[in-house]
């Protein structure tokens, strides 16, 4: 069976904190190997952490998962992480910049910084989601993703890990979708796949 | 009388991004400042921070007070200058450094470094530190250069503050460090100054990447986390510069996220240390 249909959103950025690793670990896994958009995720991490967390979810997901590089052009169906101390930033040629610039929230990479060049380059074509963590990091992004006419997916502060970045965002504006995190992932594929395609 | 119509495909749609382009410009045309190719989002986001904070409701008005008004350029120069930077940053670079590198320097006579982007000086008096461990210091001009007066005048001083020292105590003895740290600066109240030994084989100069020259002829040109800023062709004239400011069998070091690998330069660069972005000119 075949149909067309035009992909509603260009690209996916998350942001996660404190407990964050183990809900990417569980979200992750759930999304569609058929992905027709790129995934740049900004997880907080110490400054001096190594790759394991790239190889470990390569090794767990469907998606081709890898450490953004710089000028790298973003992939449909390749999940990009920023690396350890620089903020992660989209281009509006869709391409990948990276920053050692200060802290922004006391966080580098920061969540604001990538959500919203991110939302500078895609407007609303974006999906913009936040997971567990114990900052406010990422809720001013969200905001603008909202504003420019973008979807903003927050984890259900309750089943959050740390309810506090979730809470944040909520506090702000009323997100599009506030879900558990394991009705995230099924959402997300039924956005880019609304008809059951056997 | 026929107007000829642009193309709409290379037009850009957003007016936001014209009012960028039109601002950098300006920016160059008035005070020689060439941000014109740098990373479009780095600078923007920076240009709307500067919006935030003072006021000015859009890019084209902000404009009007960079031609007119130079204190208020000054300000936003600071804006667009990125000074993130500590003494030993990447204690793993400069350990290849001191294994991989200072080798082949002992074998020359006398030694040119280039500092590019050197800002307040962090790393310029780490590898100042390293040399002279290695009893290369003497016999090494250090050129440290940076295009934002600012910072350059803190890496003259070279003052920082006291509380800082612990991490690049810490950082100083992952490196390799053959001291004690505290041997390198005297502390008076909350300020940490490093000692005039240091400072004897090194020149400071204003020097700004995208709009001077060739510098020297350099044994060692260190440029981190620099290139990141620049767009594409701008980073390939710049190694460009580097690779003509290089003797045979000079060394150029980047910053961990940085390449050249995707520059038309590569195939005159040979990597000494991959994993910490140290190349060599080849003879």
């Amino acid at each position: 069976m075949s149909f067309e249909y035009t992909i509603p959103y260009d690209a996916i950025v998350i942001g996660a904190s404190a407990g964050g690793l183990d809900a990417l670990g569980i979200f992750l896994p759930m999304l569609d190997e058929r992905l027709p958009v790129p995934v740049l995720i900004v997880q907080h991490i110490s400054a001096s952490s190594d790759s394991f967390i790239i190889t470990y979810f390569d090794r767990l997901c469907k998606l081709r998962v890898k450490e953004a590089e710089e000028k790298e052009i973003l992939k449909a169906g390749h999940v990009y992480f920023a690396p350890p101390d620089y903020h992660l930033l989209v281009e509006s040629d869709k391409s990948i910049s990276l920053s050692n610039e200060e802290k922004v929230n006391y966080s580098r990479p920061s969540i604001d910084v990538l959500f919203e060049t991110a939302s500078w380059a895609f407007g609303n074509k974006l999906i913009g989601i936040i997971l567990t963590g114990a900052n406010w990091d990422g809720a001013s992004g969200c905001e603008l993703i909202r504003k420019s006419g973008g979807m903003v997916i927050v984890q259900d502060p309750k089943t959050a890990s740390i309810a506090r970045m979730p809470e944040s965002v909520i506090e702000r504006f009323k997100p599009d979708y506030v879900l558990p995190l394991q009705e995230i992932g099924p959402l997300i594929n039924s956005i880019f796949f609304p008809t059951p395609t056997q | 009388m026929v107007v000829q119509e642009l193309d709409s495909e290379i037009l850009p749609l957003d007016p936001e991004a014209i009012e960028m382009s039109l601002l950098f410009e300006g920016i160059y045309q008035r005070y020689g400042y060439d941000f014109r190719d740098y990373g479009k989002a780095h600078a923007k986001r920076r240009i709307m921070h500067r919006l935030a904070i003072s006021g000015i409701n859009s890019v084209s008005e902000l404009q009007h007070k960079v031609l007119y008004d130079e204190t208020f350029f000054h300000q936003l120069l600071q804006d667009l200058s990125i000074n993130t930077t500590e003494m030993f940053r990447d204690p793993d670079f400069f350990l290849s450094i001191r294994e991989q590198v200072i080798p082949v320097l002992k074998t020359y006579p006398f030694i040119k470094i280039w500092h590019a982007g050197c800002s307040s000086g962090e790393e310029v008096y780490s590898m100042a530190i390293l040399l002279k461990e290695e009893g290369l210091l003497n016999r090494t001009q250090i050129y440290a250069t940076d295009f934002n007066p600012a910072v350059l005048q803190k890496a003259k001083e070279a003052i920082y503050p006291v509380n800082l020292m612990k991490d690049y105590t810490r950082n100083y003895i992952k490196s390799g460090g053959k001291n004690s740290f505290s041997e390198y600066y005297n502390a008076r109240y909350d300020s940490a100054i490093m000692k005039n030994i240091l400072k004897e084989n090194i020149v400071f100069a204003d020097h700004n990447l995208v709009t001077d020259s060739v510098f020297g002829e350099m044994n060692l040109i260190m440029c981190r986390n620099t290139l990141i800023y620049f767009n594409k062709s701008l980073q390939d004239k710049v190694v460009g510069l580097f690779r003509d400011s290089l003797v045979s069998g000079g060394f150029l070091c980047l910053g961990s996220k940085e390449s050249i690998t995707f520059s038309p330069h590569n195939i005159y660069f040979e990597p000494v240390v991959a994993k910490h972005k140290i190349f060599r000119l080849k003879y």
